[in-house]
C-alpha cells in the first residue's frame, strides 16, 4: 500500500459495513468497486489494493472482476458522464444522430473526456427506457425523449456548470462520484425527489381508467 | 376489445406511489399476513395452482420453481430477484420499481417465507441510480415497519433483504451468471445441472425470479386464484406488463391480460406514428425472432407466440415502420450481442464477431447472395452450442429478418449500399436535424 495515499479510517469503516451486508465477503466486491469510484472517480490502483486486502484476494482477482463490467472505469471519466443509447431502437429513432451531435459539440469521441474534466461520452446499450426513446443517461440518470438539439444544449450546460435536471430523477443532477456512492448502497436521501412516473409509463393506466368510465 | 387490467400499475398516477403509505392505502401489505398465516407449503401450492409463470422471458411456472427447493435439508436457502433488466426493448421492471417498489418487497417477503429463505437479494442493473434510490428506501422503510428483519409481524419468520447494484453487464440477467456476479466473480454462466434450486448462490438451494413475477405474488395472494385465472388464456394466466416502443404514436406501459394482441394495443394507444405503416416488431425483446404485420393478431401469450415462431420473452413490443432498414437493425443488434458476450463459450465469443463482420459487409453492399447462406450456416454453429441463451438470442434477429426480408438483404447488394435514409426513421425527421 505504501505507494498510494491510504483511504481514511472512515472510508475503511464504510468498506467494512458494505462487507457486512453479505454472508460471504467476496460478494461485496461490486459495491466496493462502486464505492472506490465514489471517492476516486474511477477504479484506482489504491482501490484495487484496498479491496484485495479487505477481501483477502489477490489484486489480479479484483482487477479481473473490475475489468469485466463496463461501469467500472480504469481511467477517470468526467464529472458528468453522458451515455447515449445506440442500441437498435434508440439508434433508429435518433440515437445515432444524437451521439454524433454530442461528439461535435464536445469535440470528443466515444470513451473520451473533455480537457477540463467536466464531460465524458460513451455509447451505451439498452437502458430499459425504450418507451422514452431516444434516451440519454447522465451519471446514470434518465434524460428521456432527446433530440440532437436538446443534447447539444445539455452538454453545453454541463460544460458551463449548469447541470440540467433529469427527466425521471432527483431535482438536481448529482456528480459521477456522488451517484457512484448510491450504487455502493449509501443513501443520499433523494429518493422522494422527482416524478413517480413519466408520461409513457402512465399511458396504459390512463387508457384503462378511461375504459372504466365508459 | 380486451380491457386493460392495471394491478401493479394501479397506483402509479399518485405522485407518492412509491411510498409505503401510498402502497398501504391501495391495499398493500395486506397479502403478507394472509401468507404468513398459512404454512410455506400452502403458499407454494397456491402459487402453483394460480398458474403464474415467469415474467422475465422463459415463462417457467413460478410455483413449480419454488417447489424444487429441497425442504428440511438444514441448508441456507436464498431468494434472488433478477432486476438486471437489460434485454433490448425491455423497459417494464425499471418503471415498476420507480413507481411501486413495495410490490416487489412484499412479494419477496412472501416468496422467501414460502421457500424458507432467511436472506434475499435483489440484483439490480447499475445504470439506473434513481431506481436504486427508490428501491433502497422501500427496503429501509419495510425494515422500519417491522416487515423485514427479525420476527416479521410476530410470525417467527426472519428475513434480511440486500440490494445489490450490478455494473453494466447484460449477461448478468442470465440467472447463473447473475449468481456468479453476486458471489463476486465475473458474471459468466454456469453449466447446468446442477440447477440453482439445488446449488445456486454459495452452492445453496436458490430461487431466481424476475421482478414482475415476484411483484405479482401479493395481488394473487390477496385476491385469490379465481380472480387471477379470470384473466389471460388457458395456459397463460393473469395480467402482465406489455411495453410498447418505437414508431408508434403513443409508446408506454400497458398492463393487460395475457393474450391481448398487438393490434389491440395499437388500437387502444393510437396506432403507428401518423403516415407510416408497421414493418416489423419484436414480441419480447431483441432475442425473440421478429414478427411482421401478418402477426398483428397473434395472442401475446406463451403458447401462441411460440406457435407463430417466436417467443413471448419480456413482452417488449418494439415496433418499427417502413422507414427502418432491417439489415441495419440486425447489424445493430448483432453488435450488441458481440459486445455483451461474456467470452466463456467459443461459438458465442468468436461467432458474434463473425456475425458482425458479415453483416457490416452486407449492409454496405459488399456482400453476395452466397453470403446469406453462409450467415445462416454461422448462426447454426452458434445457436444451442453455448452454456446460456445469449448465443440463441444473438442469431434470432438474423434468422428471422432473413426469413421475412431476404429480398431487402439482396437489395443492399444490387443497390451497392443501404437504400434507406436513416434520418427518415428518426423522430425529428421534420425538425431539420
Amino acid at each position: 500500500m505504501s505507494d498510494y495515499q491510504a483511504f481514511t479510517t472512515e472510508q475503511l469503516a464504510t468498506m467494512d459495513k458494505i462487507i457486512a451486508r453479505y454472508p460471504k465477503s467476496r460478494s461485496a466486491i461490486m459495491p466496493l468497486l462502486h464505492f472506490v469510484q465514489s471517492i476516486d472517480g474511477y477504479v484506482t490502483p489504491r482501490g484495487i489494493e484496498s479491496i484485495a486486502l479487505k477481501l483477502d484476494l489477490a489484486t489480479a482477482e479484483v482487477t479481473a472482476v473490475s475489468s469485466f463490467y463496463t461501469q467500472y472505469k480504469s481511467e477517470p471519466v468526467g464529472e458528468y458522464h453522458v451515455g447515449v443509447c445506440i442500441n437498435t431502437l434508440c439508434a433508429v429513432m435518433g440515437g445515432d444522430a444524437i451521439f454524433e451531435a454530442a461528439c461535435d459539440q464536445l469535440g470528443i469521441k466515444n470513451h473520451e473526456t473533455t480537457k477540463n474534466g467536466k464531460v465524458s461520452l460513451e455509447r451505451i446499450e439498452c437502458n430499459a427506457a425504450c418507451d422514452f426513446a431516444p434516451v440519454v443517461m447522465v451519471n446514470w440518470e434518465f434524460f428521456d425523449n432527446q433530440t440532437p438539439q436538446s443534447v447539444k444544449e445539455m452538454v453545453d450546460d454541463l460544460q458551463n456548470g449548469k447541470p440540467p435536471v433529469p427527466t425521471r430523477g432527483p431535482n438536481t443532477l448529482r456528480t459521477w462520484k456522488e451517484n457512484s456512492a448510491v450504487l455502493a448502497g449509501l443513501s443520499d436521501g433523494l429518493a422522494n425527489e422527482g416524478v413517480q412516473a413519466g408520461p409513457a409509463t402512465l399511458r396504459g393506466l390512463n387508457i384503462a381508467q378511461g375504459q372504466d368510465k365508459k | 376489445m380486451t380491457k386493460l387490467t392495471p394491478v401493479l400499475s394501479k397506483n402509479w398516477n399518485d405522485a407518492d406511489s412509491f411510498t409505503i403509505a401510498n402502497y398501504k392505502k391501495h391495499g398493500g401489505y395486506k397479502a403478507l399476513p394472509k401468507a404468513l398465516s398459512q404454512t410455506p407449503d400452502e403458499v407454494i401450492a397456491l402459487i402453483k395452482e394460480s398458474g403464474l409463470r415467469g415474467r422475465g422471458g422463459a415463462g417457467f411456472p413460478t410455483g413449480s420453481k419454488w417447489g424444487f427447493i429441497p425442504q428440511g435439508d438444514n441448508k441456507a436457502h436464498y431468494l434472488v430477484v433478477n432486476a438486471d433488466e437489460s434485454e433490448p426493448g425491455t423497459c417494464k421492471d425499471m418503471p415498476l420499481l420507480l413507481a411501486n417498489p413495495h410490490s416487489l418487497v412484499e412479494g419477496i417477503i412472501i416468496g422467501s417465507y414460502a421457500i424458507r429463505a432467511n436472506h434475499a437479494f435483489i440484483y439490480i442493473r447499475g445504470e439506473v441510480v434513481h431506481v436504486v434510490r427508490r428501491l433502497q428506501q422501500a427496503i429501509d422503510d419495510a425494515y422500519a415497519a417491522g416487515l423485514l428483519g427479525k420476527n416479521i409481524l410476530n410470525s417467527g419468520f426472519d428475513l434480511e433483504l440486500t440490494l445489490h447494484a450490478g455494473a453494466g453487464a447484460y449477461i448478468c440477467g442470465e440467472e447463473t451468471a447473475l449468481l456468479d456476479s453476486l458471489e463476486g466473480f465475473r458474471g459468466q454462466p454456469r453449466l447446468r445441472p446442477p440447477f440453482p434450486a439445488i446449488a445456486g448462490l454459495y452452492a445453496m438451494p436458490t430461487v431466481v425470479n424476475n421482478v414482475e413475477s415476484i411483484a405479482s405474488v401479493p395481488a394473487i395472494i390477496d385476491n385469490g386464484n379465481e380472480w387471477f385465472q379470470a384473466m389471460g388464456t388457458e395456459k397463460s394466466k393473469g395480467f402482465t406488463l406489455y411495453s410498447l416502443s418505437g414508431h408508434v404514436s403513443n409508446p408506454g406501459q400497458f398492463e393487460a391480460p395475457l393474450g391481448i394482441t398487438l393490434r389491440e394495443i395499437l388500437e387502444l394507444s393510437g396506432g403507428m406514428r401518423p403516415g407510416h405503416q408497421l414493418k416489423f416488431w419484436t414480441p419480447g425483446g431483441s432475442s425473440t425472432p421478429i414478427f411482421t404485420a401478418e402477426h398483428l393478431d397473434v395472442p401475446l401469450d406463451y403458447e401462441a407466440v411460440s406457435a407463430a415462431g417466436s417467443m413471448l420473452g419480456t413482452k417488449a413490443l418494439q415496433v418499427f415502420d417502413e422507414t427502418t432498414c432491417v439489415v441495419r437493425a440486425a447489424l445493430r443488434w448483432s453488435e450488441f450481442y458481440k459486445h455483451e458476450s461474456c467470452g466463456k463459450c467459443t461459438p458465442c465469443r468468436e461467432g458474434t464477431w463473425w456475425l458482425v463482420q458479415m453483416l457490416e459487409d452486407l449492409e454496405a453492399g459488399r456482400g453476395t447472395e452466397a453470403d446469406l447462406d453462409k450467415l445462416l450456416d454461422l448462426c447454426d454453429n452458434i445457436a444451442g452450442r453455448s452454456f446460456c441463451a445469449l448465443a440463441d438470442g444473438a442469431v434470432a434477429p438474423i434468422i428471422s429478418t432473413l426469413k421475412y426480408f431476404r429480398s431487402e438483404y439482396i437489395l443492399h447488394q444490387t443497390n451497392g449500399g443501404c437504400p434507406f435514409d436513416p434520418i427518415a426513421s428518426t423522430l425529428f425527421e421534420t425538425a431539420g436535424a
